[in-house]
C-alpha cells in the first residue's frame, strides 16, 4: 500500500548537463582517501597508523565519544598518509590500493534470526554504521538511541544528482537485506518513498511504509518528506540513509564484505560527456572526470549536487556519502549593469526583469557568482514560496543567528537539515549564507541540549 | 585596458581601506561583482536587492513624471483658470506644465537622493560595511509625498533626520522599525506644520502668492480632503469629477494625486512577485470597511449635519481611494517588507488595520485631514507583535504534536522491552 505525498511549493533548477543514463567502469583509482569532515561532528581517534596496511572493510579510527563505531576503510592496500591541519585536526586518510583487493571476512548475518543488539554490534564493528544518519541534528545516529522511524528517499529532486531509479537497478536483494536488518532496530516504520510514476525497485520491497512522491524539488528531499510524513518532535529521533548505502549495507549482510563500490553520476555542463560511472568511496575524481572530459580549464567541482555538495577538485576524492560529481562554470567575472538589466539566462523566482518563468522548461547554464552581494535580511515571503515545510523559515533562520535556543527548538530546528534550506539560499535575495546558519545552529543546540 | 579591468583594479587597491564600500558602492553600480559562492549552495538566484529595489523605482518613475506634468497643469490652472473641456494632450501633457513641474521636482529628487545618499555612504565608511540598497526606494519617495513648494533646506534636514533616526541607528537596512520615508515625512510634518498642510501648499507658487507678491490669493489650491475636512459637503462634485481623482488632475502630494499610474505601478509590483499582494488587497479591503461603517453611521442618522465629521464621513467609501495618499501608500508604503508584517498571515492583518486605520485618522483628526502615513508609521510599530501572535500559532501546532511524540528509552538502559511513552 502506497500514500501519496505531493509537494507544491518549491522550484526545480533545471541544469544543462545532466548525466546520460549509461554507466561506465571508471579507471581504478591509485590512491583512495577519507575527508573527516563528510562525518560531521565525529572526533577521530586512529586505529591504526601511517604506513600499515589495511584490508577493505579493516577499521582505520573510531569515534571518540563511542569507542564501537569503527569508521572502516574503503579499499585494501597502505596507510600512506594522515594530513593533518591546525592543531593536528586529521583531515584526510589517504590509502595507496593494492593491485588486489582483499576484504575483511565478515561472518554473513542471518538477518531473520538476528536480534537488534547483535544487528547493531554487526554494524558498529563492520563500518555500516556511519551510513546511518539521524534527525534531530543532521550527524551520524547515536547507537545508544531508539528510532521511532526511518526514511528513505527514492526520489530525486536535487539538480543534475544521481537518478536513484537508475543507480538501484537491480540489486532488490541488497536492499531488502538492508531494510530487513533496520526494521529490527526499531519499532517504527521503515518509510521509504519513490518518485510517482517512476520505476523504482524500492517499490517492490517488503517490510517498508511505500510513499510515492510528487512534485518539484526539495520534494525529493528526506527532510520534506519526514515532515508530511511523521514530523519530528522534541526528544524523537528518527534516522534517515540514503539508498545507495544501503546497498552496500546489504551486500554486507549478505556476503561479509564492505564494498565500497557505488555508481555516481557525474554532471555539469563543464562535463563533454556526463554519464554515470561505477567507482568506490574515497576514489580520485580525476579517474572518472577526465574519461568524460571537461569543456574548460577554469570550473568548479563539487562532491555532491550544485545545492549541497561541498567544493573540491580534480585530485580531490569522492565522498563519503556522495553519488554525484557536478562540474559547472565559475562565475568570477564582472557583468556590465547587472543588476538592471533584463535576465534571460539565469533563474529567478520572481519577474523582476528577469524571465526565467517564462520558460519554466528550460535548462540553465549557471556559474558560480553570487549575482549580487550579501546583505542583511529585506525581502519576507520568498522562501516560503519555496519551503514546503510547516515551519517559517526566516524566523528560524533569525532564531539560529542571534542563538535563541528556546526560539530555534519551538520554531522546528529539531525537523530540519542545512540540505533543506539549500533552495532558500538559493533564491536568497540577501544571499545570507543559509546552510551554514543552520548547521552552527544545530551544533550550538546539539551541544546545548542533546 | 578596458573599464573593467581599471575597475578591478582600484577595486583591489582599496580592499581593506576606509574608503573600500564608498568605492565598492560605486563599483557594483556599474558591475554586478565577481563574487562566487563559497559556502552553501554552488549557483544562486538572478536577483539581488539592487534588482528589488530597481523594480520598485520602475513602479514609481510614472507617479514622478505625472507628477511634473500636473504640478504644472495646477500652478498654470490656478493662475489662469482650469480649462472648460480638458484635453489630456492640448492641456495637461504639454511642455509647458512639464517643464514647471522639472524645475520645480527635480531638486527635490537631487536633494533627497544626494543627501540621503551621502549620510549612508558616511555611515558605510564609519562602520565598514557595504552601502546598502534601502535608500534607492526610500530616496525615489520622498519628493512624491511631500507637498512641491517644500523648501529644499526642511527637505535635507528631515531626510538627514530619517535616515539616521530612522534606519541607521538601528543598523541600516534590514533592521529598522520604521519606514524611513516616512519617518522623514513626520518629522516634516511635525517640524514644519505649516509647510504641509493647509490649502496654501499644494499648488506650486500658492505660498509666494501669499507671502510675497501683492497679488495676494492669487494662487490657492487645496485638496479633496482640506476641503471636505472644512466641512464642504456637497460641493465636491462641482469641484472635481470622478475621473479628475481617478486619473490625478488634483492637487496633492507630487506622486500621489494619480490612482491610475499607482495603480499600474502596483500591479506591476505584484506581478514580478516584489511587493506583496497580501498586503495591498488587505488594505484596500480595510479601508472599504471603515469607509462604509462611516456612511453606514451618516446613513443611520447618528451624527447631526452640522458635526465637523459629517462630510468626511458621508464621503462615499470607495472614493477615499481615489483621494490623498492612502492609494501610493498602500502601493508603495505598506508593502515595505522590512518594516511591515513578515509573515502571510500577518500581512493580513497588517494591511487591514493600516487601511482601516488610514481612513480613520483621515477622518477624526481635526487639524489636518490625511492619516495615511501615521497609519502605517503606527502599524510598522506593531507588525512585529502581528508577526509575534502568527508565530506562536506555528509554535503551538508543533507543542500540540508533542503530546503523541515517540520516544523510546535509550539503548543501554533499556534493557525491557521498548514501550512507547507518552510525554
Amino acid at each position: 500500500m502506497s500514500k501519496d505525498i505531493r509537494i507544491k511549493k518549491g522550484l526545480d533548477i533545471n541544469l544543462v548537463g545532466a548525466a546520460e543514463q549509461t554507466t561506465s567502469k571508471a579507471v581504478l583509482s591509485n590512491v583512495y582517501a577519507l575527508n573527516l569532515d563528510d562525518f560531521h561532528g565525529i572526533t577521530p581517534k586512529m586505529l591504526v597508523k601511517q604506513g600499515a596496511e589495511v584490508k577493505a572493510g579493516e577499521p582505520l579510527f573510531y569515534n571518540k565519544s563511542r569507542e564501537d563505531m569503527q569508521f572502516v576503510s574503503p579499499v585494501s592496500g597502505e596507510l600512506v598518509e594522515i594530513v593533518r591541519g591546525a592543531r593536528r585536526k586529521i583531515l584526510t586518510l589517504k590509502i595507496l590500493a593494492d593491485k588486489t583487493q582483499e576484504y575483511v571476512a565478515h561472518k554473513p548475518l542471518d538477518v531473520s534470526a538476528a536480534d537488534g543488539d547483535s544487528i547493531r554490534e554487526f554494524f558498529l564493528k563492520s563500518g555500516a554504521w556511519p551510513f546511518i544518519k539521524q534527525r534531530p541534528y543532521d550527524i551520524i545516529a547515536n547507537p545508544d538511541e531508539t528510532p521511532k522511524a526511518v526514511f528513505v528517499s527514492g526520489y530525486t529532486t536535487a539538480p543534475l544528482a544521481a537518478d536513484a531509479d537508475y543507480v538501484l537497478q537491480g540489486k532488490e536483494a541488497e536492499l531488502q537485506a538492508a531494510i530487513d536488518a533496520l526494521s529490527k532496530l526499531t519499532p517504527g516504520k521503515i518509510h521509504v518513498s519513490v518518485g510517482k510514476g517512476g520505476n523504482s525497485v524500492l517499490s517492490k520491497l517488503n517490510g517498508v511504509q511505500l510513499h510515492s512522491v510528487s512534485g518539484p524539488h526539495p520534494a525529493g528531499l528526506i527532510g520534506t518528506q519526514i515532515n508530511k510524513i511523521d514530523p519530528i518532535n522534541k526528544g524523537e529521533v528518527v534516522w534517515t540513509l540514503a539508498p545507495q548505502d544501503l546497498i552496500i549495507i546489504g551486500e554486507l549482510l549478505l556476503t561479509g564484505k564492505f564494498n565500497a563500490e557505488r555508481t555516481v553520476a557525474l554532471a555539469g555542463s563543464i562535463v563533454k560527456a556526463p554519464k554515470y560511472y561505477t567507482t568506490k568511496i574515497g576514489a580520485e575524481i580525476s579517474t572518472f572526470l577526465y574519461a568524460s572530459g571537461v569543456n574548460e580549464d577554469k570550473y568548479r567541482l563539487i562532491n555532491g549536487d550544485v545545492l549541497t555538495g561541498s567544493r573540491t577538485h580534480p585530485e580531490g576524492y569522492l565522498g563519503f556519502y556522495n553519488n554525484t560529481v557536478t562540474a559547472i562554470p565559475e562565475g568570477d567575472d564582472y557583468e556590465f549593469f547587472g543588476w538592471n538589466k533584463p535576465i534571460f539566462n539565469k533563474i529567478s523566482t520572481t519577474r523582476a526583469l528577469t524571465f526565467s518563468w517564462m520558460q519554466p522548461k528550460k535548462k540553465y547554464d549557471l556559474t558560480t557568482n553570487t549575482n549580487g552581494e550579501h546583505r542583511a535580511f529585506v525581502v519576507t515571503g520568498q522562501y516560503e514560496q519555496v519551503f514546503p515545510m510547516d515551519i517559517y523559515p526566516l524566523q528560524l533562520l533569525k532564531a539560529c543567528m542571534v542563538k535563541d535556543l528556546d526560539e530555534m527548538e519551538q520554531l522546528g530546528l529539531y525537523e530540519v537539515a542545512p540540505e533543506d534550506f539549500a533552495l532558500t539560499e538559493f533564491i536568497c535575495i540577501s544571499k545570507q549564507p543559509h546552510q551554514q546558519i543552520i548547521r552552527e545552529g544545530l551544533d550550538l543546540l546539539h551541544q546545548e541540549i542533546g | 585596458m578596458g573599464l573593467k579591468e581599471k575597475l578591478h583594479e582600484t577595486k583591489l587597491k582599496f580592499q581593506g581601506k576606509k574608503m573600500a564600500p564608498a568605492f565598492n558602492a560605486i563599483h557594483t553600480f556599474l558591475y554586478a561583482p565577481n563574487e562566487t559562492t563559497h559556502s552553501g549552495a554552488h549557483v544562486r538566484g538572478a536577483d539581488d536587492l539592487k534588482r528589488t529595489m530597481n523594480t520598485v523605482i520602475m513602479a514609481l518613475v510614472p507617479c514622478l513624471i505625472f507628477g511634473m506634468f500636473n504640478t504644472g497643469y495646477q500652478h498654470f490652472g490656478a493662475i489662469n483658470g482650469f480649462p472648460e473641456t480638458f484635453s489630456l494632450f492640448d492641456h495637461f501633457l504639454t511642455w509647458d506644465n512639464f517643464w514647471m513641474g522639472l524645475i520645480t521636482i527635480l531638486p527635490l529628487v537631487i536633494v533627497s537622493y544626494g543627501v540621503g545618499l551621502a549620510v549612508e555612504f558616511v555611515f558605510a565608511v564609519i562602520k565598514g560595511h557595504e552601502v546598502e540598497e534601502g535608500y534607492l526606494v526610500t530616496g525615489m519617495l520622498v519628493p512624491l509625498i511631500v507637498p512641491v513648494d517644500l523648501p529644499l533646506w526642511m527637505l535635507a534636514v528631515a531626510v538627514v533626520f530619517g535616515v539616521v533616526i530612522g534606519k541607521e541607528v538601528f543598523g541600516g537596512t534590514g533592521m529598522n522599525i520604521l519606514n524611513p520615508a516616512l519617518t522623514i515625512r513626520a518629522f516634516l510634518f511635525f517640524a514644519y506644520p505649516t509647510w504641509m498642510s493647509g490649502d496654501k501648499v499644494w499648488v506650486h507658487g500658492a505660498v509666494d502668492g501669499v507671502t510675497q507678491s501683492g497679488t495676494a490669493d492669487a494662487i490657492s489650491g487645496e485638496t479633496v480632503l482640506g476641503y471636505l475636512a472644512q466641512g464642504n459637503t456637497s460641493g465636491i462634485a462641482d469641484k472635481y469629477d470622478l475621473a479628475d481623482m481617478f486619473y490625478g488632475f488634483i492637487p496633492g502630494s507630487v506622486g500621489e494625486t494619480s490612482t491610475l499610474l499607482i495603480l499600474l505601478g502596483g500591479l506591476f509590483l505584484i506581478f514580478s512577485k516584489i511587493a506583496s499582494w497580501r498586503i495591498m488587497v488587505s488594505a484596500v479591503i480595510g479601508s472599504l470597511a471603515m469607509g462604509l461603517i462611516f456612511n453606514g453611521i451618516v446613513a443611520a442618522e447618528w451624527i447631526p449635519e452640522y458635526s465637523k465629521f459629517y462630510s468626511l464621513m458621508s464621503f462615499e467609501y470607495w472614493q477615499h481611494l481615489l483621494v490623498g495618499g492612502l492609494a501610493f501608500g498602500i502601493v508603495f508604503m505598506a508593502t515595505d517588507p522590512v518594516t511591515g508584517a513578515q509573515t502571510n498571515r500577518g500581512k493580513w492583518v497588517y494591511g487591514f488595520l493600516i487601511g482601516f486605520m488610514s481612513v480613520m485618522i483621515r477622518v477624526f483628526n481635526p487639524g489636518y485631514p490625511e492619516g495615511v502615513f501615521l497609519a502605517i508609521l503606527l502599524m510598522n510599530v506593531f507588525a512585529p507583535t502581528i508577526d509575534h501572535y502568527v508565530v506562536r500559532g506555528n509554535v503551538k501546532r508543533r507543542l500540540k504534536r508533542l503530546k503523541n511524540a515517540t520516544i523510546y528509552p535509550k539503548v543501554s538502559e533499556g534493557a525491557e522491552a521498548l514501550k512507547t511513552e507518552t510525554v
